[in-house]
């Protein structure tokens, strides 16, 4: 599904990923924890095309292709998601004018006709139900007026929409209470099927006794420096970062 | 960032303009320059009577008086009044009595335009007046209108077939003396329409006009003039093309409009007229004045524009708020791209008690544009409990194009409630790269942020138009964004 070597990618020419070496198959769900500043969303952007941040050494596959050969657009098309940390407001562009427009052009890249007004409502419906979004925050812009909780929610909800191979949930659990983190979680659960891949990435552990994890890398300073199975979750929750730190430093 | 920013600007807004191709048809022009006895022979050729020449006359000694305007945010080349042509009509038949008689040629060039003249093919619900250069070329669905009482015909023939309505309204609300460019107009307009609407009739289908400049070296100086007796209501939009020159060419109309008691009157513009290549060579100068009078108690006015193209726009569509609880609107959508400029906004005069109005602007500029939002709220003394709210937004794409606002607020009566609010953004690179994120190119994730930037605008419009115009604002831009 993913495979990136060796990804070295830096910000106004400060190096931010060091040499990231991360092997993906479909179906594994993989955490990337780690303390801030660490580059765990620096990855998820990369992987997601943002031009912010120029990688400078590394490759990555997606789906056997190249993925630093397709656009921002193209890789989303390909099957790649991103749950932004802090989602974007797009004032006057309706949630529904702007899925409809994104599924089209996932529906044309697949060589499908576009939906039709009847069958994207239905779908519509038939997702929001999934995710236990309001019905009300469709009606409106996009992320406009949201609350913390309902922009999460949200790009839970266009991930259903969208339904993608790889989804990359970028810190979807921070600012969320923990009925907003049950519900987005159990979310990402019913999503999930046998060939597609979620990467989450968390500070905590809280996220992951609900969205279980086939595999945790710990990110630090740049480099996966340890990787392990759901219980290194624990064990970091337990003894926190300093003990990577020590760990490494010795 | 500011490149990444400047780079997807750049990309999005380089397309051409698609209604640039010339018509090549016989053309009766008369020699360039202006004097008294090319008003004399515009009158003739229209077979005007005397007392029309008499107030082209009149407008134009004034004119001679007169300096062109110099406050707006303009920087307008030096005009060369003497240069212009200020006659051009396709040459046809001089009697249409049905369509087989228009030139195949002129049928074809609207049908290009998307303005199918042909019976069969017509606009359903909406009839249209075509005028090419100086002349109207056929008027649409007249007899369907005239069942109903509404006089729908070029202005041409209203000065010939209904002289007392002309005598009483042409002018009433933009004096012929009212400023430079009214003046002008007034002494050598050549034709537009002419829109009567009978007390009590609500017109059964959209009236409009499609305005062509298509000779070279002529000026186009159209005149309409909308009535609306009690009790009724029309809808009237106006669409406007020209083919690409490197010269540029002057377009100086006028539009008045009056409402009666409880009548409503909706004009809706979507403006196109060739903008200039991207270096800013070409294009037209759009020096238009717009008046509305809301005479009679109750009545309404609503202006809605989309603002494309013209090189240089000097537009100010306004209410004479008369009337007791009358109501005047202005919806405004103004895109400048490349090297254009606009100066465009509204003026709301509160005369008549309980007097309301509204107007929302939203500015966009692209490229190395400037765009200014100039607009006047009057309260008179005698306007108890007025009310306005303007709104004007400005939405930069790119860092080398200019927005402005400048707003006129004078309120003589204590009752009066007037509001104003601006904003100025740009179209954010996170905005662009979200969408992109969830498939849609940055083309289109312009298209769909200024869309819904000018939703409120756009919602204003009859539906066809509204499609249109939001192609259009895509098209506007295409090539430039951030």
């Amino acid at each position: 599904m993913l495979t990136i070597k060796n990804l070295h990618a830096s910000i106004n020419g400060k190096e931010i990923l060091k040499g990231v070496n991360l092997s993906i198959k479909p179906g594994e769900v993989h955490a990337i924890m780690g303390p801030n500043g660490s580059g765990k969303s620096t990855l998820g952007a990369v992987l997601a095309g943002r031009e912010l941040f120029e990688v400078t050494q590394g490759e990555i596959t997606f789906n056997g292709k190249d993925i630093f050969e397709l656009s921002p657009e193209e890789r989303s098309r390909e099957g790649l998601f991103l749950s932004f940390q802090y989602p974007i407001e797009i004032p006057g562009v309706s949630m529904v004018n702007f899925m409809k427009t994104a599924l089209n052009e996932h529906r044309k890249h697949k060589g499908l006709a576009p939906v039709t007004a009847s069958d994207f409502l239905k779908l519509m419906r038939e997702r929001k139900e999934l995710v236990e979004i309001d019905s009300a925050l469709t009606n409106r812009a996009v992320n406009e007026g949201f609350s913390g909780g309902e922009k999460k929610k949200n790009e839970i909800f266009q991930m259903a929409m969208l339904e993608p191979k790889l989804a990359i949930l970028d810190e979807t659990d921070s600012g969320l209470d923990i009925d907003a983190l049950r519900i987005v979680a159990n979310g990402v659960n019913k999503l999930k099927k046998p060939d597609n891949s979620t990467i989450v990435i968390t500070h905590y552990q809280r996220l992951l006794d609900y969205i279980v994890p086939d595999f945790v890398h710990i990110l630090y300073n740049g480099r996966i420096v340890k990787t392990g199975g759901k219980e290194l979750a624990l064990d970091l929750e337990e003894k926190g970062y300093d003990w990577i730190k020590n760990e490494l430093e010795e | 960032m500011a490149n990444d920013q400047d780079k997807i600007l750049d990309e999005v807004t380089n397309s051409d303009y698609k209604y640039g191709f010339f018509t090549d048809i016989e053309t009766e022009t008369i020699p360039k320059g202006l004097n008294e006895d090319v008003v004399r022979l515009i009158s003739q050729k229209k077979g005007e009577p005397e007392w029309m020449l008499d107030i082209r006359l009149k407008a134009f000694r004034h004119w001679q008086q007169m300096e062109m305007p110099q406050w707006a945010h303009l920087k307008i080349p030096e005009i060369d009044y003497q240069d212009i042509i200020y006659y051009a009509a396709p040459k046809q038949k001089p009697k249409l009595d049905s369509l087989d008689e228009v030139d195949p040629e002129l049928l074809d060039t609207f049908s290009r335009l998307g303005i199918p003249l042909e019976e069969q093919k017509m606009l359903t619900g909406v009839a249209v007046d075509a005028v090419m250069d100086s002349i109207s070329v056929k008027t649409t669905f007249r007899e369907a209108l005239a069942e109903k009482g509404i006089i729908f015909c070029s202005m041409s023939e209203a000065i010939r077939e209904h002289p007392d309505l002309i005598k009483k309204y042409l002018t009433s609300v933009v004096p012929a003396t009212d400023n430079f460019f009214a003046a002008l107009n007034t002494a050598v307009f050549s034709d537009g329409s002419f829109c009567y609407i009978p007390k009590g009739v609500r017109s059964p289908m959209e009236l409009s006009t499609y305005f062509r400049i298509n000779a070279a070296n002529t000026g186009q100086f159209e005149r309409t003039l909308i009535v609306a007796e009690d009790d009724s209501y029309v809808s009237y939009l106006e669409g406007c093309t020209a083919p690409q020159r490197d010269e540029n060419q002057l377009h100086a109309a006028v539009v008045e409009i009056v409402a009666m008691d409880n009548a409503e009157v909706k004009y809706s513009t979507v403006q196109n007229w060739y903008p200039g290549n991207k270096e800013g060579k070409g294009g037209i100068y759009n020096f238009v004045t717009k008046r509305g009078i809301c005479k009679g108690k109750n009545s309404k006015i609503s202006w809605t524009q989309v603002e494309t193209g013209s090189a240089i726009t000097w537009k100010y569509p306004s209410c004479i708020l008369l009337g007791d609880n009358s109501y005047g609107e202005f919806y405004s959508v103004a895109v400048t791209n490349n090297h254009q400029q606009a100066d465009t906004g509204s003026k709301m005069i509160h005369i008549g008690k309980n007097s309301r109005s509204r107007i929302v602007s939203k500015g966009i500029s692209a490229g190395v544009s400037n765009n200014s939002y100039r607009g006047l709220v009057k309260v008179v003394k005698n306007a108890e409990n007025a009310r306005n709210f303007s709104q004007c937004d400005s939405l930069l794409l790119g860092d080398k194009c200019g927005a402005h606002t400048f707003p006129y607020i004078e309120v003589d009566n204590p009752t009066a409630i007037v509001e104003h609010e601006a904003t100025t953004s740009k179209i954010g690179e996170d905005q662009i790269f979200y969408c992109n994120q969830r498939g849609i190119s940055t083309e289109d994730a312009v298209a769909l942020i200024i869309n819904g930037y000018a939703k409120e605008v756009l919602n204003k419009l009859p539906m066809e138009f509204a499609v249109e115009a939001q192609k259009l604002l895509q098209i506007s831009l295409e090539g430039s964004v951030g």
